[in-house]
């Protein structure tokens, strides 16, 4: 934070130029009025008024109100800018294998086009954005991420997808480049975080009309009250009017909106996801369903063997044994749970004599795996498929199997039967483990009106039980990419915000209908083109946390609106007695502050209004603290907080600032 | 002062009782469907469309629905000036008045046509009963009518789902008049020519009065006139002394049924909105921010008329409140309405855009006058003037909705749309047009003589007159501090400009409005969306209009009443 200070305090000087000002229409009429006074204060000095000391101050701190908005800004961009240095350090100046009809030519990295083939070997970097054709390959992805264990990225499949700048660690890789230079996700992610492409956000829009509306009514306020004053014989000086215009306009929310709008962006990338837009961030605060994936979001990646059911005449330890066998070979995370299960049933390493023993992948045809060992067959595999293996070898189906199958079907579990010749041993029950904490989550959506849809590729029968155990709202049983979309669009038809998150090109329609779809950098660069968010962490979960940074940005922007025209109320109280106390002394009830003098009203106001600018900084960066409570109580607390408060606080602020002026007599 | 109490309850209790059938019947009659009047007014309707070649079931877009309801206005407009300058060779004329003079004649016609019903005329003397009835009567049912038809076009918008079509102005129109204004205009008048309020033909009555003079007391068919200048809030009487004159509001039983007249529509629009909506308590949100308003107002008003005076006071006045005597400030008020019925008219008068009266408003003490301006200033959304109240009051809302709506992290919706930089373009105008014109046009009759010579007083009394001047016109209110001479040319020609700007650059952007969230998908309720109902927005949305409000006319009221106010206190007077 600290290495920000110093060149933001600079920017804040070279935000002055009024061409960047205009595009704040509040700032704007700062600086003008700032520039008013200035003219005043040449004057003052030149005819050597009296009031020349006031108008110098005023002027100076109308000029520090626009250099803290500035410097707001500039210190929230100052922490993308540092972001932006180190990724530009990444994308130095790297050669490609380029494969052409010819062979392979080495070429700048610079010169690769879409639809260009390079070859990238261990040890060097990758050189542009680019989906893996053939190979496959470690990568260090932590230039990007941050994370330093190497991922693989190999062709076809959900894993294809390789970022420039990242550097493959071993074997080869065929990569088919998919972006021209300049366009590359380091190129997109380095303008995002230095807010170069930064453009107002839909509410970023409608909030400034009503700020520029808000400072056309002071506006016409101030201009009409001078005729007035007029006529109650009581006119006033440029330097107090042009003080009350700015102490009334809400220039508290209008310095800080573009820091709050840059820091909420950087939030997101501090959470290691990537935005592509503002409106995205927006998007997220206002989602209404969360469509979330059930492996790896709501269970744990895979289901596990939970328990052994063996039938009538079958020990369980005998099922344990022959289960563990046909699982031996089985290298996906389901058998190797089996085997772990097996051991607690006493049944140890083995070694099976490679001679004696076939092992028997598991196909889609067969939908079995297993053993053929010493002359026994072992299999294990789905009940109807294992039901017909024993059938074909003249065996005969306790009627028990199937009834212990549906059993564990209507738990919510896998069943898989196990069977040696032809006898049935009994079922395996595969459970899916519903990650801790996830439970709880989902109360805080359903609380805060979102509600929660898992997607899982299971039967209904076991989507309903998980669905039940993990608390979700709804869930949508053996998902297609075509159910996926229907569900966004008649969510969306009811008007509602859907948020998803994806990883494969099978995803990339549903990422792109949703209102934020989040791809996994993981997955292929079809659904991070989709999409409007990329994770680089790949975590699924993490959608939970881009709902509430979106949410949170919104309510740091409600909450200085709400604080800033507040504040007014107690400006009014400082100023209009300030201004009409020598021609009405009656008018002093109204200086309920008990200000010193009418300078010092006018310009304790003045000063207040710059400093609560500095002061807000810190809350609009960091953003303010977020709660996952319903609309009703968050929205009780926050008008009590930043509405009552708001009113509250410039009431002591000008006061203080008033004592501190008379005391130590630097004001009249 | 406990009888004055209770006659504020009893009033507020009524508007309640007033609000859900009268709503309820007002959404059956814009939602088209039958009601109990079908038997007898439908064949009326039917054979008006067949006449004016109107096809009822054709809907109109913001465009369509705007220009017609303009290009009425300025044919009625055009009608209105017609007979009023031609009024003294134009039969029913018992009394011999002459044509208006072509100044007035443009202001009364632009006041009536904008449902202001300021007067710069008077009318015992400068309107013939052809003119009350066929000029100001008709146009106070046909100015009424538009609002109406305003109101639910925008309501419409609101409240739904597709399509940008706000209905036909037409059939709003002529339902809003034969439906809603012209039944409860006759059981209206019939009530108040039971209580002796004047309803004929005839010319003016001469009678020698104790004090042995002559006096001429002008009659005509004014029980009619006088409820629909209450039903349509139009506010403009038949005689100069509008509510206060005997022959229009004879006792204080007519006092009541007046006030709840003024009310009875824009409270029952509430509710009306609340079926539109969907849910009641949208509707019910509404009702209640506004009668806290009210209500608020009402006790700053009670409470320093029945104060009275400080400086009687000094003089060894009893200003108190006994059985046989009102205390407090009885100045510019009758004696058989007293305090209460007094400021509760002048509340309801000036919450509303009506601008009858029952009182100097000139005479109120300053807080007193600065609170009916103030009413006024909020932007007549205190339930407000018959159509365009709700409507300004569901702008505000929207304009809360987007100020607080985001302290609950999400975009901001009301009725689950989404209020984006369209729609605040639109909500700021409809509210901006306000301060620019009530506030511009105070400032430049500040200073040109022809202005400020027009107030009778020097100092902040005068500058009261000033702003109530022009505060009462923009707001489409009618009433008036009595000091200020209007009929002047400058003060016809900028009166004409705040009327007409006060009624359409604020129908206009809000049609906009309503058009534009009209195609808007709503999202449907949950938890997590901003409650636009219950005690935190009724809270919010008070605060909203009175912050906005207060810090928009603070400077200006402070140099006007407020410090008339102390200046009073301290014992010092003007003029």
């Amino acid at each position: 934070m600290r290495d920000f200070i110093w060149p933001a305090i600079g920017n804040s000087f070279v935000k002055l130029d009024p061409r960047e000002v205009a595009r704040n229409p509040v700032m704007f009429v700062v600086e003008v009025g700032s520039v008013i006074t200035t003219f005043y204060l040449i004057l003052g000095l030149i005819h050597t008024r009296s009031d020349t000391a006031f108008v110098g101050a005023v002027s100076g701190w109308l000029w520090f109100t626009l250099l803290f908005a500035n410097f707001a800004t500039a210190m929230a961009e100052g922490r993308g800018k540092a972001q932006a240095d180190a990724l530009r350090k990444m994308r130095t100046e790297t050669f490609a294998n380029l494969v052409t009809d010819e062979g392979t030519t080495q070429v700048p990295a610079a010169q690769l086009r879409k639809g260009d083939i390079v070859i990238v070997s261990a040890g060097e970097v990758i050189p542009g954005d680019g989906d893996v054709i053939e190979g496959i390959a470690s990568v260090d992805e932590s230039a990007i991420t941050g994370e330093s264990a190497p991922v693989i990225r190999e062709s076809g499949g959900d894993r294809s997808a390789v970022t420039g700048g990242t550097k493959v660690l071993s074997d080869q890789i065929k990569v088919r480049i998919t972006s021209d230079p300049g366009e590359t996700f380091l190129d997109r992610m380095i303008a995002l975080v230095e807010g170069a492409q930064r453009q107002k956000t839909p509410n970023e829009i409608a909030l400034t009309i009503l700020l520029a509306g808000l400072t056309i009514i002071f506006l016409i306020v101030i201009v009409t009250l001078q005729p007035f004053a007029i006529f109650s014989n009581a006119p006033q000086s440029a330097t107090v009017l042009i003080a009350l215009l700015v102490c009334l306009i809400p220039t508290t929310i209008g310095g800080l909106l573009s820091a709050i709008g840059i820091a909420g962006m950087d939030r997101l990338v501090r959470h290691n996801v990537l935005a592509m837009s503002g409106r995205a961030v927006e998007a997220a605060g206002d989602v209404d369903t969360l469509l979330l994936d059930k492996t790896g979001t709501i269970t744990l990646g895979n289901r596990q063997a939970a328990e052994f059911m063996p039938m009538p005449g079958v020990t369980e330890a005998e099922l344990a044994d022959a289960a563990q066998l046909a699982s031996l070979a089985d290298e996906t995370p389901e058998g190797r749970s089996i085997v772990v299960l097996a051991k607690s049933y006493g049944i140890r390493e083995r070694h099976i004599d490679p001679e004696s023993a076939t092992f028997i992948e598991f196909s889609a045809q067969t939908r079995m795996s297993g053993i053929d060992l010493d002359g026994h067959a072992i299999r294990k595999g789905a009940g109807d498929a294992i039901i017909q293996w024993v059938r074909q070898r003249g065996g005969e189906v306790p009627p028990l199997l199937e009834e212990t199958i549906e059993n564990v079907s209507l738990q919510g579990g896998t069943p898989l039967a196990v069977a040696s010749d032809e006898r049935v041993l009994g079922v395996i029950h595969l459970k899916d483990i519903v990650k801790g904490g996830i439970r709880e989550r989902f109360d805080e959506l359903r609380a805060m009106g979102i509600r929660t849809v898992m997607i899982t590729g299971d039967n209904p029968l076991t989507a309903a039980v998980i669905a039940k155990e993990a608390g979700v709202d709804d869930f949508l049983a053996e998902a297609t990419p075509e159910a996926k979309m229907d569900l966004i669009r008649s969510e969306q038809q009811q008007g509602k915000l859907v948020a998803m998150t994806g990883d494969g090109t099978n995803d990339a329609p549903a990422l792109a209908q949703a209102d934020v779809g989040v791809a996994m950098n993981s997955g292929t660069s079809a659904a991070k083109e989709a999409g409007n968010m990329v994770d680089l962490d790949s975590n699924p979960t993490k959608l939970i946390e881009i709902v509430a940074i979106g949410k949170q940005l919104l309510i740091t922007r409600g909450a200085l609106t709400t604080f800033s025209i507040a504040n007014d109320v107690a400006k009014y109280f400082a100023i209009i007695p300030a201004m009409f106390m020598v021609s009405f002394p009656q008018l002093r009830t109204l200086n309920v502050m008990r200000l010193h003098s009418p300078h010092s009203a006018v310009l304790s106001a003045v000063i207040f209004n710059a400093i609560i600018i500095v002061m807000l900084i810190p809350l609009a960066l960091r953003g303010v603290k977020y709660r996952p409570w319903p609309a009703a109580r968050l929205l009780r607390f926050n008008l009590l907080v930043y509405g009552l408060g708001g009113v509250i606080a410039p009431f002591i602020g000008i006061k203080i600032i008033d004592l501190i002026l008379v005391t130590f007599h630097l004001t009249t | 002062m406990g009888w004055g109490i209770l006659q504020i309850v009893v009033f507020v209790v009524l508007l309640g009782l007033i609000a859900k059938p009268l709503g309820a019947y007002m959404a059956h009659v814009f939602r088209n469907e039958r009601t109990f009047l079908d038997p007898v007014v439908r064949p009326v309707e039917k054979l008006t469309y067949r006449l004016c070649g109107v096809d009822e079931t054709r809907e109109m877009g913001v465009v369509g629905y705007a220009m017609s309801l303009l290009v009425f206005n300025l044919a009625v407009l055009l009608f209105m000036y017609a007979i009023l300058r031609l009024q003294g060779h134009l039969p029913l004329n018992p009394a011999h008045i002459p044509d208006m003079s072509p100044t007035v004649a443009f202001n009364t016609s632009v006041s009536f046509a904008t449902n202001t019903n300021w007067q710069v005329y008077v009318p015992e003397s400068q309107v013939s009963l052809l003119s009350q009835m066929l000029a100001l009567a008709r146009e106070n049912f046909v100015s009424a009518a538009v609002g109406i038809a305003a109101a639910v076009a925008f309501i419409r918008g609101l409240t739904r789902h597709s399509g940008k079509q706000l209905g036909n102005f037409w059939v709003d129109m002529t339902r809003s008049f034969l439906y809603v204004l012209l039944p409860i205009a006759i059981i209206g008048t019939l009530v108040l020519v039971s209580q002796g309020v004047v309803q004929n033909l005839d010319g003016p009555k001469h009678v020698v009065t104790i004090e042995g003079v002559t006096q001429s007391i002008a009659q005509g068919p004014f029980a009619s006139q006088e409820i629909i200048k209450e039903l349509g809030t139009n506010g403009g009487g038949s005689y100069n002394a509008n509510s206060a004159h005997p022959y229009e509001n004879p006792t204080p039983l007519t006092n009541l049924v007046e006030m709840l007249a003024i009310l009875a529509i824009p409270v029952a629009l509430t509710y009306t909105f609340g079926r539109f909506a969907g849910s009641q308590r949208q509707g019910w949100a509404l009702f209640a921010a506004a009668m806290v308003i009210l209500l608020m107002s009402v006790t700053v008003m009670y409470a320093s008329e029945q104060k009275g005076n400080p400086i009687l006071t000094k003089l060894g006045a009893s200003q108190a409140s006994t059985a046989t005597q009102a205390g407090g400030n009885m100045e510019g008020k009758e004696v058989r309405f007293g305090i209460a019925s007094s400021i509760l008219f002048s509340t309801v008068t000036t919450d509303t855009s009506c601008g009858a009266v029952n009182n100097g408003h000139d005479s109120l003490t300053p807080i007193a006058g600065g609170t009916a301006m103030l009413n006024m200033a909020l932007g007549e959304v205190v339930f407000g003037g018959v159509g365009v109240g709700i409507m300004g009051l569901l702008v505000n809302a929207i304009l809360a909705v987007f100020i607080a709506g985001l302290m609950v992290g999400r975009t901001p919706e009301y009725l689950g749309k989404k209020i984006e930089g369209r729609e605040m373009k639109l909500a700021v105008l409809a509210v901006l047009y306000f301060c620019v014109t009530a506030l511009g046009f105070a400032a430049l009759a500040a200073i040109v003589p022809a202005g400020k010579n027009a107030a009778l007083n020097p100092g902040p009394h005068g500058l009261s007159e000033i702003l109530y001047g022009t505060i009462s016109q923009t707001g489409n209110n009618g009433s008036a501090f009595a000091g200020l001479t209007a009929s002047g040319r400058f003060w016809s020609t900028i009166g004409g400009f705040c009327m007409m700007w006060g009624r359409f650059f604020f129908i206009i952007p809000c049609l906009a409005l309503a058009s534009s969230l009209a195609g808007k998908k709503s999202v449907p309720p949950s938890p997590g969306t901003f409650p636009t109902t219950g005690p935190i927005f009724v809270v919010l949305l008070v605060g909203v209009i009175l912050i906005v409000g207060a810090l928009t006319y603070f400077p200006a009221l402070a140099l006007g009443p407020i410090v008339e106010q102390f200046l009073m206190n301290a014992g010092k007077l003007f003029g």
